[in-house]
């Protein structure tokens, strides 16, 4: 079982990397969770980014969600936001683009073409 | 939706919307009954007596007003397949109550899916509300067994240096619902 004796383990090493971290250069991935996008597949999608962004500890990449961006047909929908760049919308995402997304776009800063808004089939 | 905890997922983004900084998420299958329920109780902003008669209906929405979403819809079309009902209840600030009844064994329900994933996914993305989540079995016998998650108290534990969002916070709190979930022998 889980335990909260774990927990407090976690907490203990979490505090420790947090104190280190270097400052956020400010990366943001936005995943579309409106009814839409949720039933089109976002939640795995939200859920394979976070687990990307741990695995290679980008602790400088915010993972967060927004609403309805307006084009149902098109979800589930991806934007990244990297500074000093233009925002790239990603459409039609699954969990297997959303891996290329992070290794290329967001640890190479090399955007996956195929997968952005107006290239999708 | 494939799965109740998709629609929960979008339900619940209606009381962060609506500014509640505590959201109730209670599941009941009472399999001696054959019913399930899902209950969704916030202290949110809540909904006037003009809004509340029409968020069911999805065809409301003219142009000029304010446009009504299909979250609601979709969830009372997805009870009524199931032989059960949607009630929504709310007071202008005060809160929201809605539940959702399913005959429990009705072949068209779609399975409850994973209740860990949906408050992970809610966690990730309100740093503000609070969540309480309950799970309760009634079995044929009418014995009550029950599982609690309350994100009050990791947050507690946790103290105010480490955010819930933290990646390992997250995975281990997706392990302890799962688990939670699996001995108590539900969420199908
Ligand atoms: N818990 C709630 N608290 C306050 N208002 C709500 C709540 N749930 C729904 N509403 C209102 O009902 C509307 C319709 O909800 P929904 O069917 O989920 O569609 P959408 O979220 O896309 O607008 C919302 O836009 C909101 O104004
Ligand atoms: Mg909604």
């Amino acid at each position: 079982m889980k335990s909260i004796k774990e927990l407090e383990e976690i907490r203990k090493r979490t505090l420790d990397t947090i104190n280190i971290r270097k400052e956020r250069t400010g990366t943001r991935v936005v995943v579309g969770m409106a009814t839409c996008g949720i039933a089109a597949g976002a939640r795995p999608v939200l859920l394979t980014v976070m687990d990307e962004v741990k695995k290679n500890n980008l602790s400088d990449v915010a993972v967060t969600q927004t609403g309805c961006i307006g084009m149902c047909r098109l979800e589930p929908i991806v934007e990244v936001y990297r500074p000093n760049e233009e925002k790239v919308t990603y459409v039609k995402v699954t969990p297997s683009k959303a891996l290329r997304i992070v290794n290329e776009h967001i640890m190479q800063g090399k955007v996956v073409d195929e997968y952005t808004i107006g290239s999708e089939d | 939706m494939k799965e109740l905890s998709l629609h929960i997922l979008d339900l619940v983004q209606n009381s962060i919307s609506a500014g509640a900084t505590l959201t109730e998420i209670v599941i009941k299958e009472d399999l001696a009954a054959d019913w399930l329920t899902i209950e969704i109780n916030d202290n949110g902003h809540g909904m006037d007596k003009e809004l509340l008669a029409k968020v069911k209906d999805p065809f409301v929405t003219s142009r000029t007003s304010r446009k009504v979403g299909l979250g609601i819809p979709l969830m009372l079309a997805a009870c009524q397949r199931c032989d059960g009902d949607l009630t929504i209840s709310s007071e202008v600030n005060v809160g929201t109550n809605l539940t959702a009844v399913f005959k429990h064994s009705h072949i068209d329900r779609v399975p409850i899916g994973s209740m860990a994933e949906t408050l992970i996914s809610l966690i990730l993305c309100s740093t503000y509300t609070d969540f309480l989540y309950k799970h309760i079995i009634i079995n044929k016998k009418s014995s009550l067994s029950e599982f609690c998650f309350d994100t009050r108290e990791v947050k507690k534990l946790l103290g105010s240096e480490v955010p819930l969002t933290e990646p390992d916070i997250l995975n281990w709190i997706k392990d302890y619902i799962a688990e939670g979930l699996s001995n108590l022998g539900g969420g199908i």
